[in-house]
């Protein structure tokens, strides 16, 4: 994925640039920053507990979910992803999930997820751009699985609700075999 | 309790039945170690798809059984698949799944191969002076040939010629093929998996259209009705199953798309199409727009090749064993090479949307293939029944025996195979 320079990130912040061996600290303790952290982690229990319904309420109606099988490609439109979820998709997603028909669903693992390490990638006056790690841990039947991803999220903000334009999902082994589950990440 | 070995002293014959198999068949490792040597390492196995490695130079890393390969193409153009393993302390001399490359070279001491596996470079040679020759020791080369796009290896140098081996399963593979609607047909993804539970659960899976309105109930409701209308095929009388002989069979789910060539004018053009018919229709003559969107979800029907590969509908399913109850799928999604660019992105949504670990498909195949492979291990003498339909099977005027699509005549076919070749002798 690109690294943007000091330069560039300042751009997208619209504020001065960093001096080079500022890493851009502090930022973290900006109030919109804080709110999108909140955002998040209240996205992760919402999955962690299945509650789909509740879950999608969470995004813009122009809302991107996103589980890429190439690690590099920023086009997903042109390549083959796991997920490239719009609204009418999440819809379909969700109602798959919660209405009782899939046998995957169903019997999905429980799951518990750590999300932490997080950065600031981007801030304007109404979006704040995070990178974070997840581990997702999921048992089923007798079996443990862990998921570990890279994830972005671009939080817009309407004066004081706060809903996500993007949801990026790198899975560390997208190219690689990524076992079926009834759950999301 | 019948011990598997114990079956085995009067031959694996005695696990199959034409109706029935045993279920240890899923669940003995020492079946499965036969498995690797009598089919696997003694037949024609496919390997790679020609759009995969499209100029000279290009390679994929695949696998045969067990046995890493690698497959290229080299300058003459020609086909090559190398075992991927160093002849002098036995590294692997790739690890990259794709890309391209002038040669191989081990990372261990840098034993330099050519496209052809040919040994081209040993550093410091003074130490294998009188010892060995570069020319006596090339990466090992398997049988190499392709049909219409696939490529198929083989550990046996004498084997049939594939074309033989593929018999009757030809004239499917071109039907296949026109999907391209005037393109060649190219990869343009794969998904890939593992589930747990043994490889032919998952060959069974290909042409069971019994499973379908059941276990994809939750997909069938979230597609637009003229989707789920041409996929209801459970009472039509002309969506059947051919055996095809050497272990292939074809489920036909969606009659009137089995030729893509065939169209008498009657179908209308799905409405979730709109779009790309609107865009297509400003280059192009209305007969080709009409090609393209009919072939938009693939050929109508699942060819099954033994033992690996199947072509669905619009992908390719290829299956690899990892151990006796552990198998990897890879889902490669199929586009128009040089096609319209609206077209090959709507092909990789339809296959987003059913393929995949998070399709609303393969998580539900995936699921009901665990619970195979858990409940098998219940009474061993309990046979595994692949008898539906065998009260209405027919042999049509080319020979193949048929069936409607919903019965398991291409489950014979597989264990038909299955028996004649861990029974061989050689």
């Amino acid at each position: 994925m690109k690294t943007e320079t000091v330069e560039e990130v300042a751009a997208i912040d619209n504020r001065p640039a960093l001096q080079p061996f500022d890493l851009g600290l502090g930022r973290l303790s900006d109030p919109l920053v804080g709110r999108a952290i909140e955002l998040i982690w209240r996205e992760a229990q919402l999955l962690d507990d299945k509650d789909y319904e509740a879950w999608q309420t969470l995004y813009t109606e122009d809302g991107k979910y996103v589980i890429p099988v190439d690690p590099d490609t920023e086009d997903f439109e042109s390549s083959l992803n796991m997920v490239y979820d719009d609204a009418r998709m999440r819809h379909m997603r969700v109602t798959r999930l919660v209405q009782g028909y899939s046998m995957s669903a169903v019997a999905a693992a429980r799951t518990s997820r750590t999300i932490s390490r997080f950065t600031v990638e981007g801030i304007t006056e109404d979006t704040v751009t995070l990178r974070s790690a997840q581990v997702l841990v999921g048992f089923k039947r007798d079996r443990f699985q862990m998921l570990g991803a890279d994830l972005t999220h671009r939080i817009r903000f309407t004066g004081d609700d706060a809903r996500i334009e993007l949801k990026l999902i790198r899975l560390v082994n997208s190219d690689s075999a990524v076992n079926a589950s009834g759950f999301l990440l | 309790m019948t011990s598997p070995t114990s079956e085995k002293a009067g031959g694996f014959a005695s696990l199959a039945a034409g109706d029935r198999v045993a279920a240890q068949l899923y669940t003995d490792p020492e079946i499965f170690d036969w498995e690797m040597e009598k089919i696997f390492y003694s037949t024609w196995v496919w390997v790679a798809h020609e759009s995969e490695i499209p100029e000279a130079g290009s390679f994929k890393m695949s696998h045969i059984g067990l046995q890493p390969v690698i497959v290229n193409r080299d300058r003459k153009g020609n086909f090559n698949v190398l075992l991927n393993r160093c002849r002098h302390r036995g590294a692997s001399v790739c690890e990259v799944p794709k890309g391209k490359a002038n040669g191989f070279t081990c990372p261990y001491h840098s034993w330099s191969y050519s496209l052809e596996g040919n040994l081209r470079g040993i550093p410091y040679p003074d130490g294998y002076e009188g010892v060995t020759e570069k020319r006596d020791l090339p990466l090992q080369r398997l049988r190499v040939e392709s049909y219409n796009g696939l490529i198929f290896a083989s550990f046996k140098p004498d084997i049939e010629p594939l074309e033989e081996f593929l018999g009757d399963a030809k004239i499917w593979i071109d039907r296949f093929m026109k999907q391209g609607a005037g393109f060649p047909v190219k990869v343009q993804g794969e998904h890939k998996f593992r589930f747990n539970g043994n490889w032919k659960i998952q060959l069974e899976n290909t042409t069971d259209g019994y499973h379908f309105p059941i276990v994809h109930r939750s997909w069938m409701a979230s597609v637009d009705a003229e989707t789920a209308d041409m996929l209801s095929f459970m009472t039509d009388e002309n969506a059947v199953t051919h055996a095809l002989g050497n272990g292939h069979s074809v489920a036909v789910m969606v009659p009137e798309h089995v030729d893509l060539e065939e169209d008498d004018g009657t179908e209308e053009l799905q409405e979730r199409f709109r779009h790309i018919i609107d865009e297509l229709s400003k280059t192009m003559p209305p007969e080709q727009v009409r090609r393209i969107i009919r072939s938009m979800h693939g050929a109508g029907y699942n060819l099954n090749l033994f033992p690996n590969l199947s072509l669905s509908m619009s992908f390719f399913r290829v299956l690899r064993p990892i151990s006796v109850n552990e198998t990897e799928i890879q889902h490669m999604a199929l586009g128009l090479d040089g096609g319209p660019e609206s077209v090959n992105r709507e092909r990789l949504r339809i296959h987003e949307h059913f393929q995949g670990p998070f399709g609303f498909g393969t998580s539900d195949d995936s699921e009901a293939w665990d619970r195979v492979q858990r409940g098998a291990v219940a009474n061993p003498d309990m046979p595994i029944l692949v008898n539906r339909g065998l009260g209405r099977e027919v042999t049509v005027d080319e020979g193949w025996k048929t069936s409607h699509v919903t019965d398991e005549t291409g489950m014979r076919e597989s264990y038909a195979m299955w028996k004649r070749m861990m029974s061989d002798e050689n």
